[in-house]
């Protein structure tokens, strides 16, 4: 676990050297606010809830760019030589990059709160919808930067991994969402495997047992599978 | 300290590392010789646990590197072939996460890291993004690294290679000066490297062992016959006959000149012939203007071991003929150097 927290700092001290830590915050806060200012203004209640419903496009687009490049970058570097003759786990190092993206994560989500405390200002915001909306949120980043790093252990290259991670998490995000309100044995289906409809009950205040265990055992398959990828190197 | 036991490694079907057995002795400093693409990289990263064989054992500091990989992993220090490091952190910053991941006590870090720096000459680019420095002192930067928890074995993959003169010279003195602290096994295709630092030599190519032995040994076992030239004053055909009286001598050419003749004289490369020679002058009282015994040099050595096989291996049609041939070339080779 020290040597996690190790690489944790390690990964958080290269994401303030680089500048794609600062372009995704400034596109996440841009969009966010645009979205929360604009619903605001359509429907003149004091909730989270229209605009949040929103950020899960934006967040499968960006979570995939804080996680790129956390193994490609290693691979095509060849750090990774260093990294694993280190005494550490290969467990270690995938936990160690799974806690700095999410930390990044929730690094961007932070000034939100502002618009917590701007609603408490103009309004009278119900404060449970939006406390579980941000359980929500974290949920959910844990299970995005997952498969995001899952793909950046597929391959040297940060750009394609970047890419088949947003596709990954827009399909997962479409496979809800096409078939919602349909008919149909797989919709059931469909919809517990897509992201949209495990989102929607934090909006309105619900943390459900089933979506903390969808988010949950997605991200725990992803780490378990990333693990895998990278004692496979070994052999490949 | 390294045990390594028929290790082979397999690309595919292409034989990287082909049936390797060696060791280095606690305290040595083990040169790795061989030229591109003989194997020694792909040796070192098994040693490390960076790649797993595919046959063949290799025990570091006691521990299996299969099986036990983490404790090995402690055990050293490794220094991997281009030097990768993450080039947008500082020089200190990279040095601190370094020792925190090999385990050094929070105590220790400083004063370890402090001495790391010192040692590398890299103190007045401590706080420098790595990325900027020159590729010297990254070089430098990975050294640091591999002593900054003190490990008991160094394993460094070309220490040497892109520096300039000066700074070779500087790094082979600190690999030295490390070497009485260390057990070091250093890879090279730099020769007189090798002369100047390892007590001890291996030469691989394509993947075999061809020797093994000290560089000094190795030079005087792979001639045949040692050489020596002289010049000499006196009656030519006198001190010719003579010459070849000298008990060791096998074959004398000569040369007559009008003042001073030259002999260039063939004796057995176990004995040193020079002594009875000079008595040979001395007791006929011709005058000996000049004696050299002919020096091979490490360079030669290398060149014969590994081109000779090359231009043998050339001709052969077949496969399994092609791979015969390699073989007796290596055993010849081997009791050649066996004497
Ligand atoms: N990942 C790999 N896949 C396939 N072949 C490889 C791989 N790595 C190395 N090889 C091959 O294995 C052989 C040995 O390579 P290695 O890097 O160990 O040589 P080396 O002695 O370190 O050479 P150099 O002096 O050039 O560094 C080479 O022929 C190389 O092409
Ligand atoms: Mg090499």
């Amino acid at each position: 676990m020290t040597n996690s927290i190790t690489i944790f700092k390690r990964e958080m001290i290269s994401y303030f050297y680089s500048p794609v830590a600062y372009i995704v915050i400034a596109v996440f806060l841009l969009s966010s606010g645009y979205f929360f200012a604009r619903i605001l203004a359509l429907t003149q209640q004091a909730t989270l809830m229209y605009s949040l419903a929103n950020t899960q496009v934006i967040l499968s687009i960006l979570a995939p760019v804080i996680t790129m490049r956390l193994m490609a970058e290693e691979v095509k570097s060849g750090t990774i030589e260093m990294l694993m003759t280190a005494p550490v786990t290969d467990f270690e190092v995938v936990f160690g990059k799974f806690l700095a993206a999410l930390f990044l994560y929730l690094v961007m989500l932070a000034p939100t709160l502002l618009y917590v405390v701007f609603l408490g200002w103009v309004g009278e915001p119900d404060m449970g919808p939006i406390m579980a909306s941000y359980i929500g949120l974290t949920l959910m980043g844990a299970m995005f930067v997952s498969v995001g790093l899952l793909m950046s252990a597929l391959t040297k290259n940060q750009i394609i991994a970047g890419v088949l991670g947003i596709v990954s998490l827009l399909i997962l995000f479409y496979l809800g969402y096409a078939v919602s309100g349909t008919e149909g044995w797989y919709v059931p289906v469909l919809q517990y495997i897509g992201t949209f409809d495990h989102w929607e009950p934090f909006t309105k205040g619900l943390v459900d047992t089933k979506d903390v265990i969808y988010y949950l055992s997605i991200t725990v398959l992803c780490l378990f599978v990333t693990v895998r990828l990278v004692e496979s190197r070994k052999w490949r | 300290m390294i045990q390594v036991e028929h290790l082979t490694k397999r690309y595919g079907d292409k034989t990287a590392v082909d049936d390797i057995s060696f060791q280095v002795h606690e305290g040595e400093i083990l040169g790795f010789l061989g030229p591109n693409g003989a194997g020694k990289s792909t040796t070192m990263r098994i040693l490390t646990g960076f790649l797993p064989a595919t046959s063949g054992n290799a025990k570091v500091a006691g521990y299996d590197v299969f099986t036990d990989s983490l404790n090995v992993r402690k055990q050293i220090g490794y220094l991997p072939e281009n030097v990768p490091l993450y080039h947008e952190m500082r020089v200190s910053e990279y040095l601190m996460f370094r020792a925190q991941l090999k385990g050094v006590s929070r105590k220790e870090r400083r004063a370890k890291i402090q001495e790391a720096l010192e040692k590398c000459g890299v103190i007045e680019v401590q706080n420098q993004i790595v990325g900027t420095l020159s590729k010297g002192y990254r070089q430098r930067v990975g050294l640091a690294d591999t002593m900054v928890h003190d490990p008991r074995i160094l394993i460094l993959d070309e220490p040497t290679i892109g520096l300039d003169p000066n700074q070779i010279r500087q790094v082979r003195a600190l690999i030295k000066e490390l070497g009485k602290r260390h057990t070091i096994l250093l890879s090279t295709h730099i020769l007189p490297e090798v002369e100047m630092i390892c007590g001890r030599v291996i030469i691989i190519n394509k993947g075999k062992l061809v020797a093994m032995d000290t560089p000094e040994n190795l030079i005087s076992k792979l001639r045949g016959v040692a050489t020596i030239h002289l010049e000499a004053r006196g009656p030519f055909g006198q001190i010719k006959a003579g010459l070849e009286g000298v008990p060791g001598v096998l074959s004398v050419k000569g040369e007559d000149g009008t003042e001073t003749h030259r002999f260039v004289i063939e004796t057995d490369k176990g004995r040193d012939a020079r002594e009875e020679i000079f008595r040979a002058f001395v007791d006929n009282s011709w005058v000996l203007l000049e004696m050299k015994k002919e020096t091979v040099t490490l360079e030669e050595v290398f060149h014969q071991i590994t081109t000779r096989e090359a231009e043998e291996a050339v001709p052969g049609g077949e496969e399994p003929a092609f791979k015969g041939g390699i073989k007796e070339t290596v055993s010849s080779l081997f009791s050649k150097i066996r004497g």
